[in-house]
């Protein structure tokens, strides 16, 4: 039995994280079919789908890429079954194409796209607010603000799809997927998992002449939905009887509740969680009726604008406060104190804060590339290479993975990073208005994702580069999913395996090597040949995620590791400066050592390329 | 009751969030209110995980400055670092073992004398555990966050029964690391009650 099993029970109460909490609201909705590729704070929703969707008879799929995902999904969701796909905000970026699109045709059963947002950028290339997308498509926008909600509203989420034929827009935040709260279970739907699709050219097959009638389709619905928005009970106005008040939504409504309870501060809320449309008549009213209103929501002033367009229309002149007139912040997450600094500022509150120890200067600790990891080699050896040919400058455009930890000293190289794919891409037109060689570093899913095109203009247009595929045999960073290089699917069945190899020979591409990244020389070889080679290179550093390793040596018993022969080791610090992996560590007395509980036993330390002395040596048992 | 707030802070691979999910399950089964934020941060292993956990009569998960009532260390150097939100009345409970940052091991910054930061900063509040001994004489070097749950539970701040963690220990554990777990947890007790003299 898996610890998620407990979501597929008929009733109770439980401490969730709201991306679990989200997988309980698709079975309480009946959904039958889901897709997504991974990517934070939206990952977890697909690691619990992966070990129960099969129980629970949801079809489940990891798609390449967020786009396909969307389009599987919508395709269920025509058929008349109820379809879900979730990603992160920018894997919307990814899928934006069939989203503005899916709008215009609208869907038979309920269709819900989450976005996960990430406020703060914990673990993204940006922060943009996704809530833009919902306009941008006409569609309606809900956000939870606590696993409960989650829960409930993407319930809520499935009728308003159904009866209106939207598509809706899902939007949470890390601080909401990533909040674990109380959830208290409603009643599951039976699942429907096969549907039927009914032929209806006109509505989903978007030629010109049929898109130009579903557009007018599209704004007499999203006007109805306008009525909707009024009267649904995510709206809501928790009314102390203040003269002021504040409107928000999603985390930002937390934030607000805790801020106001330290202060000690009785304000009207109303909370959005049906925020676009947006109730403009609530709205109205709720301005009407109070001397002053705050607005609070993180990043983009979304809610504030429209606010300030309903007073404008409506001819209220309340005070306004918000981002645009400079009294909350534009950039990241709020928290309890951000939330006071502006109240205190509005208010003229003196705050008396509690005297902390306050910032105390210590050492970073940036993340680093696990103990074994298959990536470290590659960088190791592709460093040493450039340096051997006494390259003039050489440019690492990088990409989205583990890997991105390149940029990390002592490697540094990852010179160049926007967004998933852009390592092939990029790398193109630096050789074409530079001299410089060009190395460039991709994952395996995210080659699947989007690298292939990448590769098929750089072969088709004459570019010079070398790629180094780092394939770890997984999609590590957002947790281990599987991926089209891998023989399982997401239900860890077998699935047909798509061979990196034979996609870059048949792209073209004259110089294809695989190699071991542990085998240190032999990856020098074949980057050495590589750089030496006219055109588009390629090599597969093929090595499974040290990660995965350690979790079947550990259960499995072959555990080894290794240490550092004091006697041998004549502290040159090749082994810590330039190789630096994290189980590699200098004592209070300047010795090296090998932390025993980190090492993971790869044993690419003690070759000679890292350890010229021999020094590091295998633990005998 | 009052609100309670505990940070808990180590760094990636320690099992700060599974110590986090096995206490709020057995807060959540008293009944009573408990949100907890967990970041899954970039680096699997080896960057810093903060957790924060709010019981009582609140809705978000980072506790405002000033107002952790608890922090639970697993390392020292981040035991240090979360001071920066704690005050003289905060609790720390902080696993001695040290984990040097890589920043460190290449040279460019250094591992602070920990003990003599305690002293400067005239930290008294402050329980110092080696959770590793414990958890290495117990057999299962990953129970040291169940060594430190132990020690934050004898502080008598956290409003739950022994029977309610344990149980919440077993939940979280296959039946084969019941017993080591339920060991460290148990000896983290005894060990906490030991150095603040609660058994005298």
């Amino acid at each position: 039995m898996s610890l998620y099993d407990v979501l597929l029970n008929d009733s109770g109460r439980y401490f969730l994280l709201g991306n679990e909490a989200i997988v309980r609201g698709l079975i309480e909705a009946g959904v039958g079919a889901a897709a997504t590729y991974p990517g934070t704070p939206s990952s977890e929703v697909g690691d619990v789908l992966s070990r129960i969707a099969k129980k629970a008879g949801i079809y489940f799929e990891y798609s390449t890429n967020e786009i396909v995902a969307l389009e599987v999904a919508a395709a269920a969701a025509v058929s008349g079954v109820r379809a879900f796909t979730f990603m992160k905000h920018v894997g919307l970026n990814v899928a934006s194409d069939a989203f503005m699109s899916i709008s215009y045709t609208g869907t038979n059963s309920g269709l819900v796209i989450m976005t996960g947002d990430d406020p703060s950028m914990f673990s993204s290339q940006n922060e943009q607010d996704n809530r833009h997308y919902a306009e941008f498509a006409y569609m309606p926008l809900i956000e939870p603000s606590n696993p409960q909600e989650a829960k409930d509203y993407l319930v809520y989420s499935f009728q308003i799809s159904e009866k209106y034929g939207t598509p809706v827009l899902f939007r949470t935040t890390t601080r909401i997927s990533h909040l674990r709260g109380i959830v208290e279970y409603g009643k599951k739907m039976e699942i429907n998992r096969m549907g039927h699709f009914k032929k209806n050219f006109e509505k989903f097959t978007l030629l010109p002449s049929n898109a130009y009638r579903q557009k007018e389709k599209l704004i007499e619905r999203f006007n109805k939905l306008k009525d909707e928005s009024e009267n649904s009970p995510l709206n809501r106005i928790e009314a102390n009887g203040s003269e002021y008040g504040i409107i928000t939504s999603g985390a930002a409504y937390n934030s607000v509740k805790d801020a106001l309870k330290e202060l000690n501060l009785n304000i009207d809320i109303l909370k959005l969680g049906f925020t676009y449309p947006l109730p403009e008549k609530k709205v109205a009213e709720f301005l009407r009726s109070h001397r002053k209103v705050i607005i609070f929501e993180e990043l983009d002033p979304f809610i504030e604008t429209k606010v300030r367009m309903v007073a404008q229309i409506s001819g209220i002149n309340t005070q306004i406060n918000g981002k645009i007139d400079g009294f909350s912040p534009w950039s990241y997450e709020f928290n309890p104190d951000r939330v006071m600094d502006s109240l205190s500022m509005i208010f003229g509150i003196e705050r008396r804060k509690r005297e902390t120890y306050g910032d105390i200067n210590l050492p970073k600790r940036p993340p680093v590339l696990c103990p074994g990891c298959p990536h470290r080699a590659t960088f190791y050896a592709a460093k040493l290479v450039t340096k051997q040919l006494r390259l003039n400058d050489p440019i690492f455009p990088n990409d989205i993975g583990c890997y991105s930890l390149g940029y990390q000293k002592p490697y540094q190289m990852s010179d160049f990073l926007l967004c998933m794919g852009s390592s092939i891409g990029s790398a193109s037109g630096f050789s074409q208005v530079t001299d410089q060689k060009v190395i460039s570093f991709i994952g395996d899913s995210t080659f699947f994702h989007a690298g292939i095109p990448g590769l098929i203009n750089a072969v088709h247009n004459n570019h010079r580069l070398v790629l180094i595929i780092l394939d770890n045999r997984t999609t590590a960073m957002t947790g281990h999913q599987p991926n089209p290089g891998l023989p399982i699917n997401a239900y860890r069945e077998p699935a047909t395996e798509i061979s990196i190899e034979e996609i870059v020979k048949a792209a073209g591409v004259k110089y294809v090597k695989t190699v071991d990244p542990y085998d240190l020389k032999e990856t020098m070889i074949a980057i050495r040949e590589a750089v030496n080679s006219d055109g588009v290179s390629v090599i597969i550093a093929k090595r499974e995620c040290a990660l995965l390793r350690d979790d079947r040596m550990r259960k499995n018993g072959t555990w080894i590791i290794y240490q550092v022969n004091q006697d041998k080791c004549t502290k040159c610090m090749n082994c810590v400066r330039n190789f630096s992996c994290p189980a590699i560590f200098v004592d209070k007395d300047g010795n090296v050592k090998i932390d025993p509980v980190l090492c993971d036993g790869c044993g690419v330390c003690s070759t000679n390329l890292v350890c010229a002395f021999h020094a590091i040596e295998r633990v005998e048992k | 009751m009052k609100d309670l707030n505990i940070s808990m802070v180590g760094v990636g691979g320690q099992g700060v969030v599974s110590m986090g999910i096995i206490l709020g399950n057995a807060i959540a089964k008293r009944g009573l209110n408990v949100v907890m934020s967990e970041i899954h941060g970039m680096a699997q292993r080896g960057g810093i995980v903060t957790v924060d956990m709010r019981i009582g009569d609140v809705y978000g998960p980072i506790i405002p400055d000033g107002k952790v009532d608890i922090i639970i260390g697993f390392e020292a150097l981040e035991t240090i670092r979360a001071l920066k939100r704690a005050t003289r009345e905060t609790l720390i409970i902080m696993n001695t073992e040290r984990i040097i940052p890589f920043t460190v091991n290449i040279g460019e910054e250094e591992y602070p004398d920990i003990e003599k930061l305690i002293r400067d900063l005239n930290i008294k509040n402050i329980v110092g555990i080696d959770a590793v001994e414990i958890a290495r004489r117990n057999g299962n070097l990953q129970s040291v966050n169940m060594v430190l749950l132990g020690a934050a539970f004898a502080t008598d701040l956290i409003p739950v029964d022994q029977s309610d963690i344990e149980e919440s220990i077993k939940n979280q554990f296959p039946e084969r690391s019941w017993n080591s777990n339920l060991n460290a947890f148990r000896q983290g007790m005894d060990q906490y009650r030991i150095l603040t003299k609660a058994y005298l």
